[in-house]
C-alpha cells in the first residue's frame, strides 16, 4: 500500500513536469508493474514501422522539430532488438534525433525488445496511458521494422504509418507482410535520391489493386532538406481515423498478453529442455503451460 | 545483472570507433546501451541519461577537452539530481589530469589498450556497490574508484 502510495507521489511530480520522475516510472512500468492510472482512448498514437536502414528515426527527428515548432509535446518510444544470445541491446535510435535532446517539449525513450516478438510488449499500453496522462499530445512508437509481427504494432497505436526507402524493390516484401494493408499513411523517405517517384507509383498502384486507392495517403519525404515533411504532418494532423481494425486490435492486443504470459511462465526454461530431451511434444508442453 | 547505460561523445571529436566498441562489448555482456552518436553538449548528454533512466554514463573523449567537457556532465548531473549516476570516461586522457577527474566523482579512467572485460568488470563491481548501497554515484562521496 505505502508503495502505491509513494507512486502516486511520483505520479503528480511527472505530471508537473518532472522528467527524472517520468524517465522513473517508465523503468518501473517496463519492469512490470501497474501503474494506478486510468486507461484513456484520448491518447494520439502513430505507430511507426517499415525496414531497418529507410530512415524512420531520422525521419521521426525532422517530424519532431516540425511538431515543437506547431507547439506539441512530443514522446517517442524507441524500439531496437536485444540480443537473443546476450539478453543486452545496442539502442541507437535516438542518435538520429539528436536535436530532440534539448527544450522541454521533447521526450524520447529507447526500448529494448527483450525477446518479446516484434518488441511490441503488453506494458506499451500502460507507457503511452502514462505519457498521455503527463500531458503528452503526440506520442509515437518506433518499431523493430521488420519481420511480420509489425503488424501487432495495431495493437498500441491508433495512426499507423509505413516508411519505405525508394528503389529498395520491396514494395512486395511489404506487401507480403500485409502491413501495406494497414497504414494509413505511407512515406516513400530519401525522395532525394533517384526513383523515390517511381517508388511511390508503384505503392499506389498495388493499392488500386486491392481497391484501398482512396484512403491510403502515399507521400515522399527527404528528411535532409525537409522535403515533404510538413505537408506529412499535416496528413496526420487530418488524418481520419476510423480504420476498420477494431476486431483487428482487440486480436493483436491478445496475442500480445498471451506472449507475455508464455515468455514470463516460470516453468518455461524447464519445459524447452523437456522439450529438447524428447520427453515432451509440442503439444504437450502446452498443455503443461 | 543487467544494466542501462549511456555511451556518450561530449565535444567536437569525430573518433567513435572506441565508443562503438564498448558499446559492442557492454551489449555482448549482456547490458542495454544507449548510444548517444558524435559532438554532443554535456546538457544533452545529461538529458539523455535523465531520460533513459540509465545507471551509469561512459564518456568517450579523444580531443583533449576532457578537462572542460567531463567536469561538466559531473556539474550537470548533480545539479539536476542524478548524484546517483555513475560516470566513467576512456579515450585519451593523460595521466597527469586523471585525479582531477576523480575529485570529480568520475568512478574510472580507461586508457588506450583497456581490455573490454575490464570495463566489464568494474560495471559488475558498481552494480555490487550500489546493491550494497556504497558509494559510487557522481555526486556520492569520493574515495573509491577503479583500478
Amino acid at each position: 500500500m505505502e508503495m502505491v502510495l509513494s507512486q502516486d507521489k511520483n505520479i503528480v511530480l511527472a505530471k508537473q513536469g518532472n522528467r527524472r520522475e517520468l524517465a522513473r516510472l517508465l523503468t518501473i512500468i517496463e519492469s512490470g508493474e501497474r501503474l494506478p492510472i486510468e486507461e484513456s482512448n484520448e491518447s494520439w498514437v502513430l505507430g511507426v514501422t517499415g525496414p531497418p536502414g529507410v530512415g524512420k528515426s531520422t525521419l521521426i527527428g525532422v517530424m519532431i522539430e516540425e511538431w515543437v515548432r506547431r507547439g506539441e509535446k512530443v514522446a517517442v518510444l524507441a524500439i531496437d532488438p536485444s540480443s537473443p544470445k546476450s539478453g543486452g541491446a545496442l539502442l541507437g535510435d535516438r542518435m538520429r534525433m539528436s536535436s530532440a535532446d534539448t527544450g522541454e517539449s521533447v521526450f524520447i525513450r529507447s526500448l529494448a525488445t527483450r525477446n518479446h516478438p516484434g518488441g511490441l510488449m503488453p506494458f506499451l499500453d500502460s507507457m503511452i496511458n502514462l505519457l498521455s496522462y503527463c500531458g503528452w499530445s503526440k506520442i509515437i512508437i518506433e518499431t523493430v521494422g521488420s519481420g511480420q509481427s509489425e503488424i501487432r504494432i495495431v495493437a498500441f497505436a491508433n495512426r499507423i504509418m509505413l516508411v519505405d526507402g525508394p528503389d529498395r524493390g520491396d514494395i512486395i516484401q511489404a506487401e507480403k507482410a500485409g502491413i501495406i494493408e494497414l497504414a494509413d499513411v505511407i512515406v516513400i523517405n530519401k525522395s532525394d535520391l533517384p526513383n523515390s517517384d517511381a517508388a511511390a507509383i508503384s505503392i499506389k498502384k498495388s493499392l488500386e489493386y486491392s481497391n484501398k486507392g482512396d484512403d491510403t495517403i502515399v507521400m515522399l519525404t527527404s528528411s535532409i532538406n525537409n522535403n515533404g515533411v510538413s505537408e506529412l504532418i499535416e496528413e496526420l494532423e487530418n488524418l481520419h481515423v476510423d480504420k476498420d481494425r477494431s476486431i483487428l486490435r482487440t486480436k493483436e492486443r491478445l496475442l500480445s498478453a498471451w506472449d507475455h504470459r508464455l515468455l514470463s511462465n516460470p516453468s518455461l526454461d524447464e519445459i524447452l529442455l523437456n522439450i529438447e530431451s524428447g520427453a515432451l511434444n509440442l503439444d504437450e508442453a502446452l498443455d503443461h503451460l | 545483472m543487467s544494466m542501462r547505460i549511456v555511451i556518450a561523445k561530449p565535444g567536437l571529436d569525430g573518433h567513435d570507433r572506441g565508443a562503438k566498441v564498448i558499446a559492442r562489448a557492454l551489449r555482448d555482456a549482456g547490458h542495454e546501451v544507449i548510444y548517444t552518436g558524435l559532438r554532443r553538449k554535456p546538457s544533452e548528454i545529461v538529458r539523455v541519461v535523465m531520460d533513459e533512466d540509465a545507471v551509469a554514463v561512459g564518456l568517450s573523449t579523444l580531443s583533449g577537452a576532457h578537462n572542460v567537457l567531463i567536469p561538466k556532465v559531473c556539474e550537470e548531473l548533480i545539479s539536476n539530481g542524478m548524484g546517483d549516476v555513475i560516470v566513467f570516461a576512456g579515450g585519451i586522457i593523460p595521466e597527469s589530469d586523471r585525479d582531477y577527474l576523480y575529485s570529480l566523482g568520475v568512478r574510472a579512467i580507461f586508457g588506450p589498450g583497456t581490455k573490454t572485460s575490464s570495463i566489464i568488470n568494474f560495471l559488475e563491481i558498481i552494480s555490487d556497490r550500489k546493491d550494497s548501497q556504497l558509494d559510487v554515484g557522481v555526486g556520492e562521496k569520493i574515495g573509491w574508484r577503479w583500478s
